[in-house]
């Protein structure tokens, strides 16, 4: 069997007091798997972006607990969670954020220079995962110039040069064409995910569903279910 | 910590025209402020002027005439002996400061300040550029200052003459001094005794005695002794600092400029604030998405410090250096024009810039520590 890569147990996200209290996570427990990646699809307010915002560490559970390659997240003080974000995971954002006033290098050298890393080791480790996604010539432009899919890309080399062990994606083809979505998913199912590293997506997009290992479903804050046969049981049977 | 700065300064001057309109409000206040300032701190010297020019350590007057010099009440002579018999005096001497009427060689009028210096010592006598100093009790021996007024003497030369109360006079040296004069009027030195001769006086002619202690603890006996004379004795400083409380508090001038330097300051804390504070605003959902990377509440502070710091020393820089060249145009332009920038001015504008910066940064930091990196995720 995989060692569990995370593992949350009785997660609970609340909004509201008393009798205006309304629940956007309702006792969620699953784990993930190092090699694994793993969807989380639902219909919206289902509750998918506060469960993965809870596990990344950036939303704190009202009840429940989340355990990273054996590290009791919400049990480390403010300080300790940012760093633990910081070296942990990456993360692609739905509107990759990336920083219009920055050329793409820079975008990508940011979570370096957050780790304090000198500014042109940062630039220079930027520049070798831009090659990666296959951007290393467009190093020196500002994000505006590239396209929906090239954008997304140089937010995925954003979320890797840092080399985390767990990635986090929302939504990333929300803004891609089908045949552009496909690609990037393909390209993060073949170059960025290995044996070392559980990435999460959070998905919508039925074409994509081939990609992955498995699909986690919610519903009203619950969740529903596991499609797909776990990769882990598959290679054992 | 020097990469985050780096970073934050790429965030703030990539963003050129937010840049630029932060740094316009800056340099607009420091000019402004620097402006008011150094017109005062030039109003202030200038109204000093025959104090610093003259030099003398301690000043005795009536308790009347401490605000300016052009005020002077004549002293009686006895003064000058109960002074010259006090304990701790090394020398004194009279001084003559008044206003006369001269014709000059075209027939021209022009007002003068004419200030007589004792015959034996001639204490305060002026540097000369052209002729001997020794020339000034040669018959009817004047010496003019050569400041932003001497064009108004029609630029005389050594032998030039002219007619003061119907005495004949002539240039016998040309002068200069440290400190031209406010009020507009050109300045000729004479003896003492040709001076209260030429110029119609009341009863007493001493305008000023001027005091040299032996020791510089003599000062405090003298000031008494002084004082129960009926008169006051006061430093240099002392009596610089009584002209320029005058005119700071005992007229408009001080008012109006504190007045005019508030309104640049929160011009400048306007523009500044309000345009650094959009920068903010525009750029929260960048602060947020590096607080959801990792970066922690005191890197966001430490980058908007960093922007706001920068920027304010840049603009005050730019805006000193836009002041100075003004200044220094004008004074090319108009020799008169009382304007100093002094050390104090510099640093009173440093500080209201520091102020502006703070409060500019204080605003934008509370709103980016309050920024959840969940509502960056959920978009």
């Amino acid at each position: 069997m995989a060692e569990a890569a995370i593992m949350a147990e009785e997660l609970n996200k609340w909004f509201g007091a008393e009798e205006a209290r309304t629940y956007a996570v309702r006792d969620a427990s699953f784990e993930a798997y190092w090699g694994e990646m793993l969807y989380i699809v639902g219909p919206s307010g289902s509750g998918k972006t506060t469960l993965l915002s809870m596990i990344s560490g950036i939303l704190r559970p009202n009840s429940g607990t989340v355990r990273i390659d054996h590290h009791e997240l919400w049990s480390l003080p403010d300080n300790q969670i940012a760093d633990f974000r910081l070296n942990t995971i990456g993360f692609v954002f739905q509107d990759y954020h990336l920083f219009p006033r920055l050329t793409t290098a820079e975008n990508v050298a940011i979570p370096l220079v957050l780790q304090r890393r000198p500014w042109k080791e940062a630039l220079r480790a930027a520049a070798r995962y831009l090659e990666v996604v296959g951007l290393s010539d467009k190093a020196d432009l500002p994000p505006s110039k590239l396209s929906g899919g090239e954008q997304q890309r140089v937010a995925i080399a954003r979320a890797i040069v840092h080399e985390p062990r767990i990635l986090v994606f929302d939504e990333p083809t929300a803004s891609l064409d089908g045949e552009t979505g496909r690609k990037i998913v393909s390209f993060v199912k073949n170059e960025v995910l290995n044996p070392n590293r559980c990435i999460l997506i959070i998905t919508h997009d039925s074409r994509i569903f081939e990609y992955s290992n498995r699909i986690m479903s919610m519903e009203d804050g619950r969740i529903t279910g596991f499609q797909q046969k776990d990769l882990y049981e598959a290679r054992e049977a | 910590m020097k990469e985050i700065l780096i970073l934050a300064y790429k965030l703030l001057v990539n963003d050129k025209g937010k840049y630029t309109a932060l740094l316009v409000g800056t340099v607009f206040s420091v000019f402004l402020i620097v402006q008011m300032t150094s017109s005062f701190a030039g109003i202030l010297t200038k109204a000093s002027a025959t104090v610093i020019n003259v030099g003398a350590s301690i000043w005795v007057m009536d308790p009347s005439a401490t605000n300016s010099v052009m005020g002077s009440i004549p002293m009686p002579d006895y003064v000058l002996d109960a002074v010259r018999s006090i304990n701790g005096v090394k020398y004194a001497v009279p001084l003559y400061s008044g206003a006369a009427l001269l014709k000059l060689h075209d027939g021209t009028y022009q007002a003068v300040t004419v200030l007589g210096l004792d015959d034996a010592s001639l204490v305060g006598r002026p540097e000369l550029i052209e002729g001997n100093i020794e020339d000034i009790f040669a018959e009817n021996g004047f010496i003019a200052v050569k400041d932003e007024e001497f064009y108004k003497l029609k630029n005389p030369k050594l032998g030039t003459e002219f007619e003061l109360n119907d005495h004949r006079g002539v240039i016998v040296g040309i002068a200069t001094v440290p400190t031209g004069a406010l009020y507009g009027t050109p300045t000729l030195f004479t003896t003492y005794n040709r001076a209260i001769q030429y110029i119609p006086s009341l009863r007493f002619t001493s305008s000023y005695i001027l005091v040299e202690p032996k020791r510089p603890s003599d000062i405090v006996t003298i000031k008494q002794q002084v004082a129960q004379l009926g008169y006051v004795a006061l430093t240099n400083s002392e009596f610089q600092q009584g002209i320029s409380n005058y005119l700071k508090y005992q007229t408009g001038i001080g008012t109006n400029t504190l007045l005019m330097t508030v309104i640049s300051f929160i011009v400048g804390l306007s523009i500044s604030g309000q345009t650094f504070y959009t920068f903010i605003l525009e750029n929260l959902e960048h602060f947020g998405a590096l607080k959801a990377m990792g970066a922690k509440g005191r890197d966001l502070v430490y980058m908007i410090l960093f922007q706001a710091a920068f920027t304010s020393l840049v603009g005050y820089g730019l805006g000193i250096g836009l002041s100075t060249l003004l200044i220094t145009a004008a004074k090319l332009r108009l020799p008169e024009y009382a304007s100093r920038v002094t050390y104090a001015n510099l640093g009173f504008a440093f500080l209201l810039v520091l102020i502006i910066a703070s409060i500019s940064s204080y605003a934008g930091i509370r709103r980016v520590l309050r920024v959840e990196p969940f509502d960056i995720f959920r978009g």
